[in-house]
């Protein structure tokens, strides 16, 4: 099947087979591997991408899904600026990754979450995160992170 | 020449780290990411039986799959794969039973490989091992350790069910338990858990000629390199092997795969570079578990509670075979279950059974966790039989500060550690006085949501190892690390890592050590590692070991290059080496501090060569390889508050304080990451996790969507503190810092849940410690105390 996508500002016209998940087709045919896999039941989340502004496991989209769509991912999340998102300067700096696996899908899924509500509390943070799993951080500071990013500095209950 | 005086400007600087640039804005190069031309894919088909006989394969409908390049099962390969290795035969007559990369006629465990396709793209190689037709004959699962072990049981492997055991005493155990005024006897038991890295694995391997180049997604480049020739007859210095970026390990890339194997087979086979690429589901029954233990425990002890003696007798279900070190984890508990205490007498005896499950091998802290999880979890029951605080119990055995060096009843020597400030700082930011008030008025209102406070007073062995150490306890290879240092013509540094990082921070820490040892900008220093081609010795990452002996080594290594720096810049200021003397990045005579040579301004003095002295070679690199004397033993407080609600079974931590005591802290930042990651690794297995199998032997854990690993919204911000107390075993003063919070934080909540309901009549809740299991043993404890009631 044919279709038309914008993954990260440039548009593609491909031939995809039905069956082909969005996170294959953006890893393996628009060459944008920036977005990984980290499982097969849409648990993780490591794969989230923007679709037309929403957040979505890319693993649980087919490709002709997408068609007509605009996909975001990690990294076109900075629009070519040459800076970094608010979240990924605030990832950077409250040290909210290890290993970095899922970071492109939290840092994706938090800018979801903050489009939806620009000022979280922390409890609605970690709610709101409740699909995307990491395990380096224990998430304390990936929850600090996506707070400073919202309201430019870290709430005072999560200092401790 | 005297020892220079380096002073600590960007050690214990929390700096932001180098390696973000590139995983904040997905440029990471993960294994999966690699492409090369003609890249084809490898796909693998695994037994759907926890156990069975192999009567037939038909492999032709999978050949017919368009796209398909070649299928094979194991009688394939049967003369060219080997046998996967086990580095560690524990003892003398311990059964290692062969264990073909690709099953050939018997499978022993749900997930083994039976056949193996190569397509050119991976949906055409997933189709085709769907048509892979394997002919089972069931046999009987082996699932049960205890029964594993009785006459009549079905047999993993002809040798029998039992690989090895390994004991260890010290004292006299007897008089220790005679006449002892309290003996306490407890089986607990550590649950099977899948360390669950958040990347699946993945192997890249591009042949040319006879010449082969691996990625895989490893913590152990060079340990794999060596294993790969042993198996395979590739000759090592044709074989490069590459962790790229990795995204965590955890002990689960700490291993010699069949699916490395298998990839590097088949690249050499068809001359054609091949990928594959785990899926989770594959992943939780195909990578080595962690934990399983079933650990029977004798403590005696005097009426105020001192430790007489202590009796630990542990079953480890290895799986079905030895992986890489398999039989030596639990063995690493052996000289952990005696902790901080003092004690008369002690015996440690672990066996080690096969069942037909996944195998076993390192999982975060490696046998440390499950040791202390035991004695933490014994002495709160010691402290609550005794009606003595578990702080105070805790005090009155462990080693004073001003005691050490002390040598353990397990016969290490700790150099260095203050339990009692740690235990102090620990106390005071949980409140801990005001805390216990209030769980005591909580107990008198009957409240159904009662209050719990767990201790847990650990401490751990970390920077693996004396290289001696493990000659004698029968591993297979040394525990040094190397570190290089290049000295680039514009004064910037390379420094090569034998260590092999996979979230740790490496490259900013390093930096950091570098930049004090060299007296140069952190910015202008970079880090290698990973790539047995750049960096072509090492023992890699595990253990809690990096930074306490490949940190070491990069420190050796600095010295060196300062040494030759030195006679450089003597050469340019027509003075003798003697008369300089180091000053923060510049050799400068002494007395005339003017007079002075900058690193930079030595490099390239040293690449023009133009006049060096006689005998002196135009470079200052330096390598060095420590092999260090000793483990560290960082240590730590850890408290735990929990609600637990008796009507639901529901646990809720309300607080919980770690205050660690991981010796000089290189990066404050990187250190608190790794202790929340840590802790929540811990508590996830206290309440979360665990590997559950069906009556058939099928893992029914096989996906994420049944094994709960704890997302944001199931864990709670911790509170964390630091003592430090250095090592003073290495010129850092380090002691690692990678495992503490896992090995402190299951028996601080256990203990929290189980002294929560200890007026319930509760001694103890299996782990994971769900709702469910919770509310059970609060009924069973109350039809316990019924039945007594009645007898009366």
């Amino acid at each position: 099947m044919r279709i038309s996508v914008k993954v990260d500002g440039v548009r593609y016209d491909d031939d995809v087979e039905a069956r082909l998940l969005l996170v294959h087709y953006l890893r393996e045919q628009a060459g944008r591997t920036g977005t990984p896999i980290g499982c097969d039941t849409s648990n993780c989340g490591a794969c989230t991408v923007l679709m037309n502004g929403r957040s979505v496991k890319s693993c649980a989209v087919l490709a002709v899904q997408a068609d007509g769509a605009e996909i975001t991912t990690i990294q076109g999340l900075a629009n070519g600026s040459g800076e970094l998102h608010p979240l990924q300067q605030a990832f950077h700096e409250e040290h909210a990754l290890q290993c970095g696996y899922c970071t492109p899908g939290m840092i994706m899924a938090a800018a979801d979450l903050l489009s939806e509500n620009p000022h979280p509390t922390e409890e609605e943070v970690r709610d709101g995160l409740e699909g995307n799993l990491c395990r380096c951080t224990g998430y304390q500071n990936i929850v600090r992170a996506v707070l400073k990013a919202a309201n430019g500095s870290v709430e005072a209950e999560v200092t401790a | 020449m005297t020892a220079t005086e380096i002073p600590a400007t960007e050690v214990g600087k929390a700096r932001t780290r180098k390696e973000d640039a590139r995983l904040i804005t997905g440029q990471t190069n993960w294994t999966d990411n690699i492409t090369l031309p003609g890249l084809t894919q490898v796909a693998f088909a695994r037994s759907p039986y926890a156990h069975a006989r192999i009567t037939a394969v038909d492999l032709s409908a999978a050949r017919e799959v368009p796209g398909v390049i070649a299928v094979y099962s194991g009688a394939d390969f049967a003369a060219e794969q080997g046998s996967l290795p086990c580095a560690w035969p524990v003892t003398p007559d311990i059964v290692i039973p062969s264990h073909p990369p690709m099953a050939v006629d018997t499978v022993r465990y749900g997930g083994e490989i039976v056949a193996a396709v190569v397509a050119r793209d991976r949906y055409a190689a997933a189709d085709a091992v769907e048509l892979i037709d394997v002919t089972y004959e069931p046999l009987e699962p082996v699932l049960d350790m205890e029964a594993a072990l009785t006459e009549g049981s079905p047999l993993v492997h002809e040798a029998g069910n039992k690989s090895f055991t390994w004991t260890f005493a010290n004292g006299d155990l007897d008089a220790a338990f005679r006449d002892a005024p309290v003996v306490i006897e407890r089986t607990y038991r550590q649950q099977r858990l899948i360390p669950s890295a958040m990347e699946p694995r993945a192997v890249v391997v591009a042949p040319v000629a006879d010449e082969y180049t691996m990625w895989t997604s490893t913590q152990i480049p060079h340990v794999l390199r060596v294993m790969l020739t042993v198996v395979t007859g590739i000759p090592e210095h044709k074989l490069r092997v590459i962790a790229p970026d990795v995204g965590g390990g955890f002990g689960s890339k700490l291993q010699v795969t069949a699916e490395e194997v298998l990839s590097l087979l088949l690249a050499r086979k068809l001359g054609r570079p091949v990928k594959w690429t785990e899926s989770r589901s594959e992943g939780n029954v195909a990578v080595h578990h962690g934990r399983d233990q079933i650990q029977r425990l004798r403590l005696a002890a005097d009426a105020d509670g001192r430790i007489r003696g202590f009796d630990v007798d542990l079953l480890a279900d290895m799986g079905a075979y030895l992986m890489l070190v398999t039989p030596g984890v639990p063995l690493l508990g052996a000289f952990m279950f005696n902790a901080i205490y003092k004690m008369d007498a002690y015996r440690f005896s672990c066996t080690g059974v096969f069942t037909t499950k996944t195998p076993t091998d390192a999982y975060r802290g490696a046998g440390r966790p499950e040791a202390t999880y035991a004695v933490e979890h014994l002495m709160d029951d010691l402290a609550a039989t005794l009606g003595i605080d578990p702080l105070e119990l805790r005090e009155r055995n462990w080693i004073r500060h001003e005691e050490f060096p002390y040598t353990t009843i397990a016969g290490l020597t700790y150099d260095s550690g203050n339990y009692e400030a740690a235990t102090a700082a620990a106390r005071e930011m949980f409140g801990y006085d005001e805390l216990r008030a209030e769980q005591s008025l909580r107990n008198e209102s009957g409240s159904p949501v009662r209050l719990g406070i767990g201790v847990s007073t650990f401490t751990e062995m970390c920077g693996l190892a004396p290289s001696r150490v493990l000659g004698s306890l029968a591993y297979a290879a040394g525990g040094w690390e190397s570190a290089s240092i290049r000295v680039l013509p514009t004064g910037t540094v390379e420094v090569v890592t034998g260590s092999s990082a996979h979230g740790q921070g490496h490259e900013t820490a390093w930096s950091q050590i570098v930049a004090d040892q060299l007296g140069i900008p952190f910015e202008n220093v970079r880090v290698l590692h990973g790539d047995t081609a750049v960096a072509p010795k090492g023992m890699d990452t595990y253990g809690s070991r990096s930074l306490v002996v490949g940190g070491t080594a990069v420190v050796v290594a600095c010295e060196k290059v300062r040494q030759k720096a030195r006679v450089v810049a003597a050469a340019m200021l027509e003075v003798s080496p003697d008369d300089l003397e180091w000053d923060s990045g510049r050799w400068a005579v002494r007395g005339d501090p003017d007079q002075g040579k900058t690193l930079g301004e030595i490099a390239f003095a040293t690449f023009a060569a133009h006049n060096l002295p006689e005998g002196v070679e135009p470079s200052l690199d330096s390598d060095a390889t420590y092999d260090p004397n000793n483990f560290s033993f960082p240590h730590g407080t850890h408290l735990c508050a929990v609600e637990v609600d008796t009507e639901t079974g529901q646990v809720k931590i309300r607080s919980y304080v770690a205050v660690d005591d991981v010796g000089v802290v290189v990066n404050p930042l990187i250190v608190e990451g790794q202790v929340h990651g840590g802790i929540a690794q811990g508590v996830a297995q206290a309440l979360y996790e665990e590997a559950a199998y069906d009556s058939s032997g099928n893992l029914v854990t096989a996906s994420l969507a049944d094994y709960l690993i704890p997302s944001a919204a199931d864990l709670p911000s911790f509170t964390t503190g630091r003592t430090t107390t250095p090592s003073t075993l290495n010129p850092l003063g380090v002691k690692g810092v990678g495992e503490a919070g896992t090995i402190a934080s299951t028996p601080a909540v256990v203990n929290a849940i189980v002294d929560a309901l200890r007026p319930l009549g509760v001694s103890d809740v299996p782990m994971p410690c769900t709702p469910e299991r919770v509310w059970r043993a609060i009924q069973e404890a109350q039809r316990t105390a019924a039945a007594e009631g009645a007898d009366r």
